[in-house]
């Protein structure tokens, strides 16, 4: 059965520094790292220490709220450095690559549902499958609604799935054959209707087509078109290369930590793909792609509207398969306010004239183009917030606080990667994704 | 550039968090703002950021005044010689009503900044911009024999009461400058109607007759203009509202630039469209049988739907929101205009009063969402169940 959805409003950000389509086998990474923020809401209890010794697959810590799911190196090696935050916070386990050592699982012969829960908690792939509404890591426990698997992408810079997994095409539909079995209904692939991927010949699942702009490959978006997600559902949202690392651990019994990521943006000389694992040191990457000078630079773990900040010897983020680097925008510029100055600089208002270089491409820095003000400017945020939701009041309740408020308004259906677009193009410069990201962490605090 | 960059940061120096005068930042900042757009990068959210920003929106709004304003400019002196009946060029029609104008548009920018620098010292937040458009429409909207003070006077209790006491830019519920108008009209009654006060230094001068369209409507006195000169604006009235050609080119920008919204503009002259047909149709007394086309191009309703009713902190936010109270305006405006002889002019206490009425339109276009969203989650629970 094939659907279609078309989304018009959103916004596509022409941006320089696209990934050439190679593919770099040797990342020279040998440093990786478990950062435990890059789950959302999550307590990590380690189980190992600093300088002690792990194979690829061994845990090293598990969620405190759900014991079962394990958290695992993705590599064999020491643990180099356990770095912590304010409070003894986690934040980020350090593992030093050696050698080969696997840490092997028996996949079970009978795949039932029970067994395949079973299987993915312990290994360490439980922790690929995320749960609407919040973004957290699904509970074992909860049948969702629909599996979504959004297998493109609309950010700017953001990698081609079809081209990164057309070489894992089996283990890609056997991780979908797996994942058949945890749900009622088939699996839901949403694909981009204007190109000719393989996953639009994947069996044993509904195929959706989606056109538009961004953020139109966000799960979020795609669901409220499917089937919106109401009080006390949930669906079960998966990216596409962590579908195949569920293929290849039970084709291996080993987990595998398979990444391609994508190392672009306008600040580097020869932006490319590498495969790696997940977690992996981006400076020897960084090295090979070659900065174009030496003014400062942001490393961004994720596309440039929803990432988070790395630095330059930091390590990618479990989920993201792009890192984005480009300059930082710390300079003044002498009346740039004015409307119709300083072009060059994408703008989705009609103040500016930049939509006459969106054909050649921008290279954007990371000012913020004005300093934060009173929300004013009314209607931009529909413009580029493609749900059956208002963006702008759903922010003020949340900004209050009021969760029955919140509920009605439908953050349920929301995570903040949506309210990427409204952070870039609201003129009051409000931090749309903090204030949602707040609401969240709010709402999962009351559920306790 | 460079040079001009290090002796700012020099100035700044004492008022850096920490020393002495940390207090007074927003108020330097605001100047160094307006020089230079700040060196201030993401620090969470999205990375990277539009070009827009507050400033920019605002400074639109004022080049779409300015067509206008300098037509206004013009007006005063045009009507002021040709009441005088003196001869005259356009050069000394010009500078006459600069003279008059100019002064008025000082004291409402130095009297409203001021108050908006100490209350954003006083609350420790930067200066928003949003008094750079209220204070260029005070000036405008007033009648030009209107004495400095209270212009002044006007602008302070707009400022303090319509604005600040709400929180500032962004949480009135009043377009302060409209404010300041209807302060101005209900303070001074004596001042702000009859003939003398539309037509510069009309009140040293006898047998000058500068009243107003509406007004010698509602007198129930005929309409010597025409209707080219009503929309061309050679008429009297407040400064910048009498010409429709002006405003229009003022409404283009805006639309074109996308900072004003051509819902609510589009929705006001339905609305008085309407109401005015329908008055047409009754005909009962002059006002009524005054041409619905006439309606739209005299009196401040033009000024009024394109520069006041589109603020978009007291309209309404949401897309039917806007509809409804844009056409809400124009029918409230002609009516009015038509049942309150006492006051012709409506469309200053029709965008008020919708003003008012915007959250709730607001509040009834939310909800059905919500509901919409509540009924959802009731069928899939009968549905589970």
């Amino acid at each position: 059965m094939s659907k279609d959805i078309r989304f018009i409003k959103g916004a596509d950000l022409n941006l320089n520094g696209k990934a050439e389509k190679i593919i770099n086998e040797n990342s020279k990474s040998n440093s990786f790292a478990i950062q435990p923020d890059d789950f959302f809401a999550l307590f990590p209890k380690l189980t190992i220490q600093e300088g002690e010794e792990v194979s690829k697959g061994s845990p090293i810590f598990y969620d405190k709220k759900n014991p079962s799911i394990n958290f695992v190196s993705p590599v064999s090696g020491i643990v180099s450095k356990i770095i912590r935050g304010a409070k003894r916070k986690i934040e980020s386990i350090v593992i030093e690559n050696d050698g080969d050592r696997e840490f092997s699982h028996n996949v079970p012969k009978n795949l039932n549902r029970d067994n395949i829960i079973e299987s993915l908690t312990a290994s360490g792939c439980w922790p690929f499958i995320r749960q609407r509404p919040y973004n957290i890591i699904a509970d074992p426990n909860d049948i969702p609604k629909f599996i979504l698997i959004s297998c493109f992408t609309s950010a700017p810079l953001d990698v081609d799935f079809d081209f990164v997994l057309k070489r894992n095409k089996d283990d890609f539909q056997s991780g979908i054959n797996l994942l058949d079995k945890l749900v009622d209904s088939q699996v839901t692939l949403t694909v981009d209707s204007s190109s000719d991927s393989f996953f639009k010949n994947i069996k044993n699942v509904d195929i959706v087509q989606v056109s538009g702009p961004h953020p139109s490959a966000n799960p979020s978006v795609q669901i409220q078109k499917i089937s919106p997600i109401n009080m006390g559902e949930k669906v079960w949202v998966i990216r596409p290369e962590d579908v195949v690392n569920i293929g290849l651990f039970f084709k291996t019994g080993v987990y595998q930590a398979q990444r391609t990521v994508a190392i672009a943006g306008s600040s580097l000389k020869t932006p490319q793909y590498f495969k790696t694992k997940i977690g992996a040191n981006i400076e020897p990457m960084l090295k090979i792609a070659g900065l174009r000078s030496k003014a400062q630079v942001r490393c961004i773990n994720g596309d440039v509207l929803s990432g988070s900040i790395t630095t330059k010897d930091g390590h990618m983020g479990f989920y993201n398969n792009l890192i984005s680097v480009i300059p930082e925008g710390n300079k003044y510029r002498m009346f740039g306010w004015l409307p119709f100055v300083d072009n060059s600089i994408p703008s989705l208002s009609r103040t500016s004239f930049s939509w006459l270089f969106s054909k050649k491409g921008y290279d954007i820095n990371t000012n913020l183009n004005g300093e934060e003000r009173a929300i004013v400017v009314t209607g931009e945020m529909e413009k580029v917030f493609p749900m059956d939701i208002y963006p702008m009041q759903l922010l003020k309740v949340c900004m209050t606080g009021d969760i029955e408020k919140m509920e009605a308004f439908g953050i349920y259906e929301v995570v903040p990667e949506d309210f990427a677009l409204i952070d870039y193009a609201n003129t009051s410069k409000i931090e749309a994704q903090e204030i949602i990201s707040d609401a969240i962490k709010l709402m999962i605090k009351e559920a306790d | 550039m460079n040079f001009l960059r290090k002796r700012l940061d020099e100035i700044k120096r004492p008022f850096i968090k920490g020393e002495k005068w940390e207090k007074f930042a927003p108020a330097i900042n605001a100047f160094d703002t307006f020089l230079f757009v700040p060196n201030h990068t993401t620090q969470k959210g999205s990375h990277i950021r539009d070009a827009v920003d507050l400033k920019r929106t605002m400074v639109t709004v004022i080049i779409a005044l300015l067509p206008a304003l300098f037509y206004g400019i013009y007006n005063t002196g045009f009507q002021y010689y040709s009441q005088t009946g003196s001869d005259f060029t356009f050069l000394d029609a010009f500078m006459h009503g600069s003279l008059k104008i100019a002064p008025m548009i000082i004291v409402s920018y130095v009297v409203g900044l001021t108050i908006e620098f100490a209350f954003a010292i006083y609350r420790g937040h930067e200066v928003n911009e949003g008094y750079l458009v209220t204070g260029m429409l005070v000036p405008m909207i007033m009648p030009v024999d209107i004495p400095l003070w209270m212009v002044a006077v006007s602008v302070a209790f707009a400022v303090v009461i319509a604005k600040e006491a709400f929180g500032g830019t962004g949480m009135n519920i009043l377009n302060p400058a409209l404010t300041a108008r209807a302060f101005a009209f209900f303070a001074y009654p004596t001042y702000m109607s009859g003939d003398k006060v539309w037509v510069s230094e009309a009140s040293m001068i006898d047998g000058i007759s500068g009243e107003t369209i509406l007004g010698s409507l509602a007198a129930g006195q005929k309409v010597s203009y025409s209707m080219l000169d009503m929309f061309s604006g050679s008429i009297p009235g407040s400064i910048a509202e009498t010409s429709t050609l002006w405003i229009l080119v003022g409404a283009f920008i805006l639309i074109v630039t996308g900072v004003g919204s051509w819902r609510i503009m589009t929705g006001g002259i339905l609305g008085a469209s309407l109401m005015g047909l329908l008055f047409n149709l009754w005909g009962a007394n002059s006002l009524m049988s005054f041409s619905w086309i006439n309606h739209l191009i005299v009196g401040g309703f033009a000024f009024g739907i394109v520069f006041m009713a589109t603020d978009p902190v007291s309209a309404a936010q949401t897309q039917k929101g806007k509809w409804i109270y844009g056409i809400l305006v124009g029918v409230f405006c002609i009516m009015i205009r038509v049942f309150n002889p006492a006051y012709p002019e409506g469309v200053m206490l029709a965008i008020l009063l919708m003003n008012v009425f915007a959250p709730t339109i607001d509040h009834y276009v939310y909800n059905s969402n919500v509901i919409k969203r509540k009924k959802r989650w009731k069928s899939a629970q009968i549905k589970t169940a």
